[in-house]
């Protein structure tokens, strides 16, 4: 008990006094899994909208690809990417193991099938006349797509803070990838890790305190522009 | 005189669907600022003409001219598609305010934003709903949902507005109230409507012409009386509401009135058909007259039959009563007259027609 009020107390004063390695990794793990959802979003958005839209032969197939895709387990994507990255590799002449860079492409690689699941299931949930309707009211098709985007806004959103909060707590592929280099790969699951392994719960606890702080707070700002402008 | 081009000019339209030929029209015409309502039972094909015509879904076969030029996928569609506008049988409202669903439309079509407000207000006032703006779209009752969808499409001032069972899904108040505006509201504009419904007296409410479908063809296309009164065939009659339908045979014509035997009885029915000719007879429930003693003498129908009644129905404001009149016949009658006449299952009546309300088709 004595260990957790100690590690509480250090978590406290790590946070207040702005620690300067401690200010880096968070800053780390924001702009990696900031970056890599963005990415799974450019990707995740227009699949998921195409696949749902579309009518193709094998349509189903591809759903279940698409959903079994969204339980990718952190570490096989890891091995995968590095054993692209790795220097014999076919992408080895890139050097971008041990990188930022390349915990970025892991996490779009975990993110990306998140958001394809969530866009196609929110796509496929709306009426499907309203396709006709829209197109009715004298909609190109790009307007048309635009404006289904919009009736599904909710569940998008929702895909939005899955994607993040996926990419934001997962360690396997970031130590895998990113090789928690101090100062340069390390963030805050790893450096977690790290600290529990060592026996620093204190640091351990600050990590893990600001990394929930963190979900929290890029939550509450997607749940206030997924919930503002309702009419009453 | 020559006619007026038409506004919509369709030819040889086919639609099919999963190799099966859902529709087949080979010529329909709609005039500027007509009324055509597409009646027939469930899977006739009225959505799908309304969809392929308003093309939304893509036909195999066939031109759509509009205003004389062609419409199809690489000339002028979408050109096309914001000259008209379709309301669905649900409301399919966005998830936004009254308001901007029905700025929608122009919104679309880059209208600037002070036309879109003048437009839309107006749009919703006409329909009686100006006080809903500003409420959240979703949370509409049935009647006023479908009303802002139908402001959303009269906000544009289509030029053909088509129209797919709108009234379907509410209830028989909003329904009435609904029909009666829209009805008041196509007269001001004008605005030429092509709609969709398998409720006969929607369609004689609202239409200039109905058009009766059956399997993806047009059986017939006629006024409102003409398709009431002459129906083509046996399936327009029964549609239309000709309940009574009798196969029978000339067996006599004099004075244009001819003698057709129905198994043990003899109808009188207005035609000049030859003896031996095989007939199907249809008259509608609302023409017979029950009275509880002979009229005959003092009546000018020419066609009484003393029948037993083997079933009455109440139909909310009147009765459907069933009669064995050595032929099978319905006639409507209402509360009063069921009082008066005491009118009861079992009971023995005398059913009268004029020979004018017998509607012959040849077999």
């Amino acid at each position: 008990m004595e260990l957790i009020i100690e590690g509480l107390k250090k978590a406290f004063l790590l946070l207040v006094t702005f620690d300067p390695e401690v200010l880096g990794i968070t800053w780390l793990s924001l702009a990696v899994s900031g970056t890599a959802t963005m990415i799974s979003l450019v990707f995740g958005i227009s699949t998921g909208t195409a696949v749902a839209l579309a009518n193709f032969p094998g349509k189903k197939f591809v759903i279940s690809i698409i959903n079994t895709g969204m339980g990718l387990p952190p570490v096989v994507v890891g091995l995968f990417v590095s054993i692209f990255l790795w220097r014999n590799g076919p992408l080895g002449f890139m050097g971008l193991l041990y990188t930022p860079a390349a915990m970025i492409i892991a996490q779009a690689i975990i993110a990306t099938p998140i958001v394809t699941g969530i866009t196609l299931a929110a796509m496929q949930h709306l009426p499907p006349s309203l396709r006709l309707q829209i197109l009715a009211l004298g909609a190109t098709r790009p307007q048309m797509v635009w404006m289904l985007m919009k009736e599904a806004r909710l569940p998008l959103l929702a895909g939005v803070m899955a994607g993040f909060g996926g990419v934001i707590s997962e360690v396997g592929a970031s130590i895998m990838v990113g090789g928690n280099i101090k100062g340069y790969s390390r963030v805050l699951t790893t450096a977690t890790v790290m600290e529990t392994g060592r026996g620093n719960f204190d640091v351990a606890i600050a990590l893990g305190i600001i990394l929930l702080l963190l979900a929290f707070a890029i939550n509450s700002i997607l749940t206030q522009i997924q919930q503002r402008q309702r009419p009453r | 005189m020559t006619l007026p081009s038409p506004l919509l000019d369709v030819k040889n339209l086919s639609v099919t669907r999963g190799g099966v030929e859902v529709l087949d029209i080979p010529s329909l015409a709609i005039h500027g600022g007509e009324v055509l309502t597409l009646i027939g039972p469930n899977g006739a094909g009225k959505s799908s003409l309304l969809l392929a015509l308003a093309c939304l879904i893509r036909a195999e076969h066939g031109s759509i001219i509009f205003k004389g030029r062609h419409v199809n996928a690489d000339n002028g569609m979408l050109n096309y598609r914001r000259n008209i506008t379709m309301v669905f049988q649900e409301p399919l409202l966005f998830d936004t305010t009254v308001f901007r669903n029905v700025a929608a439309g122009l919104k679309i079509r880059k209208v600037p934003g002070r036309e879109i407000k003048g437009a839309a207000m107006a749009a919703l006032a006409r329909f009686g709903i100006g006080h809903l703006a500003g409420r959240d779209a979703k949370k509409l009752s049935g009647g006023e949902a479908q009303r802002a969808s139908l402001a959303r499409a009269f906000a544009l001032k289509p030029e053909i507005v088509f129209l797919d069972e709108p009234f379907s899904s509410l209830d028989p108040p909003t329904r009435e109230a609904l029909i009666d505006d829209l009805h008041a509201i196509l007269k001001e504009t004008k605005t030429t409507t092509i709609m969709a419904t398998h409720d006969i007296m929607e369609a004689l409410r609202l239409s200039d012409r109905i058009a009766v479908m059956k399997d993806g063809r047009i059986l017939q296309i006629d006024s409102p009386d003409e398709v009431v009164n002459h129906p083509v065939d046996e399936f327009v009659a029964s549609f239309v509401g000709m309940e009574t339908i009798l196969d029978g045979n000339v067996t006599g014509s004099e004075k244009g009135i001819m003698a057709v035997t129905v198994g043990t009885r003899v109808i009188c029915a207005v035609g000049s058909l030859g003896g031996g000719e095989k007939v199907r007879c249809g008259i509608r429930p609302e023409q017979v007259i029950l009275s509880a003693s002979s009229p005959e003498g003092d009546t000018s129908a020419r066609n009484t039959f003393e029948s037993r009644i083997t079933k009455i129905v109440p139909l909310g404001l009147f009765y459907k009563v069933y009669l064995d009149c050595g032929f099978p016949m319905t006639a409507y009658v209402t509360q009063p007259s069921l009082e008066n006449l005491s009118l009861r299952e079992g009971a023995a009546v005398f059913a009268s027609f004029k020979a004018t309300a017998v509607h012959v088709i040849r077999r």
